[in-house]
């Protein structure tokens, strides 16, 4: 019984660790100016906190102009701890004393003659950010003509735009979350770092490899469809076969998930990088909301995959198949329905939208190695808010918490954002726990 | 390759700081998974509200350290009360990801500049355990045997620690065996079956998950004692896996399980840790394949892989015994 399954099983571990170490001489050098300690908790050795960035002017028309000999004062608690001059490039980076909150003071009768930043904000020129241990963080001046912009931007409309773009994004991701549920009844803990892989696929072809974006999601997306197909065939055939339970598979799944992530982490470092194509780009205004056009290309591939998914679900014959088995799996058996091979199709499909969900998520903020662990709580809050191992439900769930997450800065402190998601989650399970599309026998 | 020093590395983890706090929320998360069935994925959360509690309320509401734990152990109560009313009628994976988002809720708040006067946002607090060390018994000095010692402070912290991992182990045990802790392995087995005999089984499963949180709440006093700090990034989800697979190792339900399974956990760690690290410097790994700051991440995927190898082949831990954890449902 064992040996039957061993094999495959290092089959496709070792299929995914050669996808690793494929990354890793094509890695090393982008990685090397970036590359940081563990986060982890129980880490003795000293993580190494910095700041870093580009100064650029970016003009209305023309190619951006770096900023040369500007000055940056970083404060913790008031108290400065560390100046910066930018050199002929832009760039600055520094070391700070640790984690922690900071402030940096981009000063402004240091930029030269013409230079200015774009937003005529009292405050425009500090920054205030926090850094985790070990962190490499990004400093991000916007610096052009003075725009005037903001002035005409509709703050519940401009939020309830980014809330959308979040929403589609998560509900991508969690479709496969909730299929994977719905037909092998797995809570797959793992799904957040196929998220991460997709990113990270992406910037090893974009950026290293030196293609263009577009083909590099494409190829992400492929990675995600075998990867997906080779974990199921791999490893949780197997285990389904041998009669594993569903809790002990979860924190199979778990093992997977750090596994993975730490993986990652190892390959492509600690910091946080933008793809070489569309990372700064120039909002434009469309009625009283701001929005750069990537971000627009994002929300319209988002929706155009989300059709095609719902076509594929409710018109085809191996989409009706797979409702059929996340409805009732024997019943579904019995009728003649290959169940095996609509969960191999489910976990493919799940990992090339989980993959094509990191590559948007990555766009639309940067890419590192634990995007995809931060969007998993928001996956989790989708589905369940929609209704666990309901395809249908996974996507209004996510729409509802990606508008939920933005509209709600209206009211607490960004940085909370996510703490509104997640106790909404919890009141759902209290009054309706089956969720909005979801049915009461699943749960009990 | 220094063996004398990867082996003192090996013990001094073994009963170091790390595995005494591990062991004692381990006890706790044995009582949720091992004993009742509960996954509690966010356990981290309980430890993190001992050690707030205490710290808030030492630095914040000027109350002594021994008030401070009791304030720990109330939020622990609150916390695990808040997280069961939802989810303890429902499947085990509700629960799940109820207690591991709960957690996340805690530590996003913690750290907040929102909450920063009386959290001390992502910096934390510290220095709120003085209490504790002015009663050390241990004069100045170092104590130990061999190559492994620890200065007077570190023992002091150990010999507590462990004493009270002793204790919880001893509660624990002596429930476990109690007509109670029948009723918790009953729900484990087969949740309808115990509900037709009659047993409230919402209420089982709350008392135990209440009683779990405060063990681990205690997990969390340990270790703000022994740092003096409570930072909110300390508290991170990934610790609660690091807990489940300490716990697995030792063998869930079983009475030694969670305390001999922290002790190897970190001591494992800590030599591979060791034994990597010589390796990379004495060139025996090449620069290439592997870099001095990447042989933490390293131990994290052993981990990982650690976990997953351990639930597939030997779900029972080392001490387990198959027939007492099925798992099966």
């Amino acid at each position: 019984m064992r040996a039957r399954w061993i094999r495959p099983c290092r089959v496709a571990l070792a299929a995914l660790l050669f996808v690793q170490l494929l990354a890793v001489p094509a890695l090393a050098e982008t990685a090397q100016e970036s590359e940081q300690p563990s986060e982890a908790a129980s880490d003795a050795e000293e993580p190494a906190e910095s700041v870093r960035g580009t100064l650029l002017q970016r003009p209305e028309d023309g190619d951006p102009v770096p900023v040369d000999g500007a000055e940056i004062i970083i404060r913790s608690n008031g108290e400065e701890v560390g100046t910066i001059v930018t050199d002929a490039d832009g760039a600055f980076e520094s070391g700070v004393p640790g984690p922690g909150d900071y402030e940096a003071e981009l000063v402004v009768e240091s930029l030269p003659e013409g230079v200015a930043l774009t937003s005529d904000a009292e405050d425009a020129n500090v920054l205030e950010f926090d850094i985790a241990p070990g962190q490499s963080r990004t400093l991000l001046f916007r610096l052009g003509e003075p725009s005037g912009g903001g002035s005409g931007v509709n703050l519940p409309l401009q939020l309830t735009v980014e809330g959308l773009k979040l929403g589609l994004i998560i509900g991508i991701t969690s479709i496969g979350l909730s299929l994977i549920f719905g037909t092998t009844g797995l809570v797959n803990f793992a799904h957040g770092e196929m998220v991460s892989f997709g990113a990270i696929i992406a910037y090893l072809f974009n950026v290293t490899l030196g293609l263009h974006l577009v083909p590099a999601a494409i190829i992400a997306i492929f990675f995600g469809f075998l990867t997906g197909a080779a974990l199921d065939r791999g490893l949780w055939r197997p285990l389904r076969e041998r009669g594993t339970s569903l809790i002990a598979m979860l924190v199979v799944s778990i093992g997977l998930s750090l596994l993975w992530r730490y993986g990652m982490l190892f390959q492509f470092g600690g910091g946080t990088r933008p793809y070489a194509q569309y990372s700064v780009q120039r909002a434009v205004s469309i009625g009283p909301v701001q929005i750069a056009p990537k971000d627009l290309w994002s929300m319209a591939i988002s929706i155009i995959v989300l059709i095609g998914v719902g076509l594929l679900l409710l018109r085809t014959r191996i989409g009706k198949a797979m409702r059929a088995v996340s409805d009732n799996r024997d019943l579904a058996a019995s009728s003649g329905i290959n169940v095996e091979m609509v969960v191999l199709v489910v976990w493919a499909l799940g990992g090339g939208l989980a993959t094509l969900g990191g590559v948007l998520f990555g766009l639309a903020e940067q890419v590192s190695w634990q995007m995809g662990f931060q969007l998993l709580l928001l996956m989790f809050a989708g589905v369940i808010l929609g209704g666990l191992g309901t395809a249908f439900g996974a996507l209004v769930g996510s729409l509802i918490v990606g508008l939920f997450v933005q509209l709600s800065t209206l009211v607490v402190p960004p940085e909370l954002k996510n703490v509104g998601a997640f106790l909404t989650l919890i009141l759902v399970l209290l009054v309706r726990p089956q969720g909005i599309l979801g049915r009461a026998e699943r749960i009990g | 390759m220094d063996f004398a020093v990867i082996f003192r590395d090996f013990v001094r983890a073994a009963i170091g700081d790390s595995a005494v706090y591990f062991a004692v929320a381990a006890v706790g998360l044995n009582l949720h998974f091992g004993y009742t069935g509960l996954l509690n994925f966010g356990h981290i959360g309980f430890l993190m509200v001992g050690a707030y509690g205490l710290a808030i309320a030492v630095t914040f509401f000027s109350l002594s350290m021994w008030a401070g734990i009791i304030v720990g152990m109330i939020w622990a109560v609150l916390l695990a009360l808040l997280l069961g009313a939802p989810t303890l009628r429902l499947r085990a994976d509700y629960l799940a990801i109820v207690t591991i988002v709960a957690a996340e809720i805690l530590r996003f708040v913690f750290r907040s500049v929102w909450a920063r006067e009386v959290t001390g946002g992502s910096f934390g607090l510290t220095q709120f355990a003085r209490d504790f060390y002015a009663i050390n018994p241990f004069p100045e000095g170092r104590y130990g045997i061999w190559v492994v010692n620890f200065s007077e402070r570190a023992t002091w912290v150990l010999v507590a620690g462990w004493a009270l991992a002793g204790l919880c182990t001893l509660l624990v045990w002596a429930l476990a065996r109690s007509p109670w802790g029948r009723v918790l392995r009953a729900i484990r087995e087969d949740e309808d079956a115990a509900r037709s005999l009659g047993k409230n089984v919402f209420a089982y499963k709350m008392q135990s998950l209440v009683l779990g949180g405060v063990l681990g709440a205690f997990g969390g006093i340990v270790l703000a004692i022994n740092t003096q700090s409570v930072q909110p990034d300390t508290y991170s989800p990934p610790v609660t896996f690091f807990i489940f697979t300490a716990l697995i190792l030792g063998g869930a339900a079983t009475v030694v399980g969670p305390i001999i399974g922290s002790m190897m956990f970190w001591a494992l760690l800590a030599a591979t840790n060791t034994a990597l690290r010589q390796a990379v410097a004495a060139g025996y790994i090449p620069d290439e394949l592997m870099s001095g700051t990447q042989i933490g991440q390293v131990r994290f995927m052993l981990v990982g892989l650690g976990l997953m190898l351990l639930m597939i082949y030997r779900p029972q831990g080392i001490f387990g015994d198959r027939r007492e954890l099925a798992l099966e449902r």
